[in-house]
């Protein structure tokens, strides 16, 4: 399931759209993970406070949009842009790969919510791939 | 025997009082709320289990199919058979699971990637108002109905 070109564009125009408010966008998609799917909580058991909206949870929405958005712009390599990353996430923070597809259903729930007419069926799918290309970089390294 | 706080009863209620099936079903002028449409243009493997639907070549024909949009209908009747038997889904399920099992043919998988489209077109549908709360409690819900439906596949 390999992103078009045509998948690209519509990754690239929608990044373009949300990226300002990626932050916002950051916050809730995780605020949300930690509620809805509770098991996802257990990489966090040193943060302080893990309720919607708390500062711990902001701060990483934050740095994950960054990444997010830093490979909307590699897209057109996303493995071979992402090593460093994928490095971290397979040597230190260890995160099980079945925890990228709930967090990215997270971002699209949130998507969805805060762009209900430019999230449209097919910016949705794109973002889908998209999201389910870049968890597959992420696990590149993992074994 | 799956537990419910009042909360999340109360919750789950409130989705369904508010859900105007038609609504969902059939697209909007921007056709972005179509749930069979947006799984069958997401997921598009899931075009398998419609091939005598008639045309789904493009988005445009799928959004225009009466018997997808009626499909949809049915769809969401089946769930609010959920609401009403909440204490006993596995049981109330029981038949629907046999027929999607051994008639209908269906990969269980696909009843998860349906409701994963179902709390997105409800996200875009409620917006601010989808709290993580309510999600939560949606989502309990859509994973009992995943089980039960998944539960007489042998």
């Amino acid at each position: 399931m390999s992103l078009t070109t045509k998948d690209k564009n519509t990754v690239k125009t929608f990044w373009g759209k949300m990226s300002g408010q990626a932050e916002e966008i950051g916050c809730d998609a995780l605020s949300r993970m930690l509620v809805v799917y509770p098991q996802t909580k257990t990489y966090f058991s040193h943060w302080k406070d893990l309720s919607p909206g708390s500062a711990p949870v902001r701060k990483h929405g934050k740095t994950v949009m960054t990444g997010i958005g830093e490979a909307v712009g590699k897209i057109d390599n996303l493995v071979g842009g992402l090593i460093t990353l994928s490095e971290l996430h397979a040597f230190q923070l260890r995160v099980d790969p079945a925890n990228f597809k709930i967090l990215s259903h997270n971002i699209l729930v949130v998507l969805a919510g805060m762009f209900p007419n430019d999230f449209t069926p097919e910016v949705h799918v794109a973002m889908d791939k998209f999201l389910s290309a870049l968890a597959l970089a992420l696990s590149d390294k993992y074994r | 025997m799956v537990e419910w706080t009042d909360q999340e009863r109360t919750l789950i209620a409130n989705i369904f009082a508010n859900l105007d099936y038609e609504d969902i079903v059939k697209p909007d002028v921007s056709c972005h709320h179509s749930l069979c449409l947006r799984c069958l243009i997401v997921y598009p493997w899931t075009q398998r289990y419609f091939g005598g639907f008639g045309n789904l070549y493009n988005a445009d024909a799928i959004m225009n199919n009466p018997m997808i949009s009626a499909h949809g209908v049915k769809i969401l009747h089946g769930l609010d058979r959920a609401v009403k038997n909440m204490d006993d889904i596995k049981n109330a399920y029981a038949t629907l699971s046999e027929l999607h099992s051994e008639k209908l043919h269906v990969d269980p998988d696909n009843f998860r990637l349906l409701s994963d489209c179902l709390s997105i077109v409800i996200a875009s549908k409620m917006g601010y108002d989808f709290t993580p709360d309510l999600q939560a409690a949606w989502q309990k819900f859509l994973t009992v109905v995943v089980f039960a439906l998944g539960r007489q596949y042998h």
